[in-house]
């Protein structure tokens, strides 16, 4: 699915060859500062590598146009982002900047419970707590359905049962619907239950590969 | 209709009470503002002298390279005091969209407001193009201004939205779409707003120099009315202009921010 060769970033990133798989959980890795985040960055094309090149499904990320590559592969901040509305505006802005038809209460309702928010719809997002408002932005991203979702620390806010409880979820979301989850997570104990694959990243490189 | 009075010199030097009184409430209280407003009142009087006097010289000498030189040199003062009053730093890119839309909206709304709706005759008349121009682009100056401080601040402070927009599949327009509103919303409102006051809360400058100099304030009227429409007009294009082609240079052609921290 990615495939990374030579890939090199300012000071912050240097990648020698990496091949991220479809269909997989992919766990990263690494201390912070050690270049997790503008990995992910980096694959959504938010910014553009210096040296090297990055391929998915075999095309150069440098032929595909951001938006579109964006509405396939979407990323997830690690601090959520709320837009001003209640919880329902949330869900629904993703699928409007995606521009896809806006979807039914009932549809929102299923996600919620998928991210395990019990939350009235109307309710104003910015009343959630950190760590509801993070499985709101998770919840949003799920209703996107896109073929890879970047996740960056998803369940930083969480504790340790309820983070187990929402990456369990997500990971049966993904394997049951054919989809790539590549997962940046500070918890071994996380990337040892749910990866398929893991690396780690220590002061910009690669220094461990492979299938768990 | 009577004579107007003309103001002798000890009439309006006894209009300096004013600021007299002024000093005094300041010294007693203790405001150390005394320097500022001397010097300012003294810069007004100076100022608005030399204006007369360039006023009087260029309507006896009716050139159309002159009325064209004075409104260049508006033009240019206009600009550059938007890029002083802005608090936050402006890039090069931004500022030269905020010189086009200056350029483009007022020039545009000048020449349709003299020639189409007051079919003004020479073309170059300076009674009509000197104060029209400088009220159409005043206005439009203090418009742009609130437009480039509010879409500044707006896309440094909610940077993190407009980056996880992108991160969802939005278009640069698309992320960008609340901060520019709400620029355009504040640029035009102190316009809007004089407007719902105007006549009842204040009488206009324009229009109560009219009345004073002897002008039927039914024909006072009709000018303020058309002013104040060409001015909404201008600044309205003005700021379209800025905000449309503004939000862009905040984005590269990848649709990637690019704002540094």
């Amino acid at each position: 699915m990615f495939l990374l060769k030579e890939v090199k970033y300012k000071n912050i990133l240097n990648i020698k060859a990496l091949t991220i798989p479809e269909n997989k959980v992919t766990c990263i890795l690494g201390e912070s500062g050690s270049g997790k985040s503008t990995l992910l960055r980096l694959l959504n094309k938010l910014i553009s590598y210096d040296r090297g090149e990055i391929f998915y499904n075999n095309q150069s990320l440098k032929e595909i146009d951001s938006v579109k590559l964006r509405r396939s592969v979407v990323m997830l901040p690690q601090s959520p982002a709320i837009f001003s509305g209640n919880i329902r505006d949330n869900l629904l802005i993703g699928l409007k900047f995606a521009e896809k038809p806006p979807v039914s209460d009932d549809r929102l309702h299923a996600v919620l419970k998928l991210v395990h928010l019990d939350e009235d719809l109307n309710k104003d997002a910015e009343k959630l707590s950190e760590g509801e408002k993070q499985r709101l932005t998770l919840g949003r991203v799920l209703l996107l359905d896109p073929h890879v979702f970047l996740l960056d620390e998803p369940s930083s806010s969480l504790d340790e049962d309820t983070e187990h409880i929402i990456i369990s979820s997500l990971v049966d979301y993904v394997k049951k619907n054919n989809k790539t989850l590549i997962m940046v997570t500070h918890s071994k104990k996380v990337a040892n239950h749910f990866a398929d694959n893991t690396f780690e990243i220590k002061k910009a490189t690669i220094i461990n590969e492979g299938e768990v | 209709m009577k004579d107007v009075i003309n103001l002798q010199i000890w009439q309006m030097a006894s209009a300096y009470v004013f600021i007299v009184v002024l000093l005094i409430f300041v010294r007693i209280r203790g405001i150390s503002r005394e320097k500022e407003i001397l010097i300012s009142a003294l810069r007004m009087t100076l100022q608005l002298i030399l204006v007369g006097y360039i006023l009087v010289y260029l309507f006896e000498n009716i050139n159309p390279l002159y009325t064209i030189l004075v409104i260049i040199i508006m033009e240019i003062f206009a600009i550059y005091n938007i890029f002083k009053r802005t608090k936050t730093k402006l890039s090069k890119p931004l500022k030269k969209i905020i010189a086009i839309s200056m350029l483009l909206g007022t020039l545009s709304s000048i020449l349709y407001f003299l020639f189409i709706v007051v079919n003004i005759s020479p073309w170059y008349d300076p009674r009509y193009f000197i104060p029209i121009s400088g009220m159409i682009i005043g206005n439009s100056m203090t418009g742009i201004s609130l437009g480039v401080t509010r879409l500044v601040d707006g896309m440094h402070t909610q940077k993190h939205l407009v980056e996880s927009a992108l991160m969802l599949g939005a278009t640069p327009r698309m992320a960008a779409k609340k901060i520019v509103n709400n620029a355009f919303d504040s640029a035009i409102l102190p316009t809007i707003n004089s407007m719902v006051g105007m006549g009842i809360v204040f009488l206009p400058g324009m229009m109560t120099g009219q009345i004073l100099s002897g002008i039927s304030p039914i024909t006072a009227i009709e000018y303020q009315i058309a002013i104040m429409l060409g001015i909404l007009g201008s600044v309205s294009l003005t700021v379209i202009l800025f905000i449309n082609l503004g939000y862009k240079t905040f984005f590269n052609g990848k649709s990637q921010l690019v704002i540094g921290d």
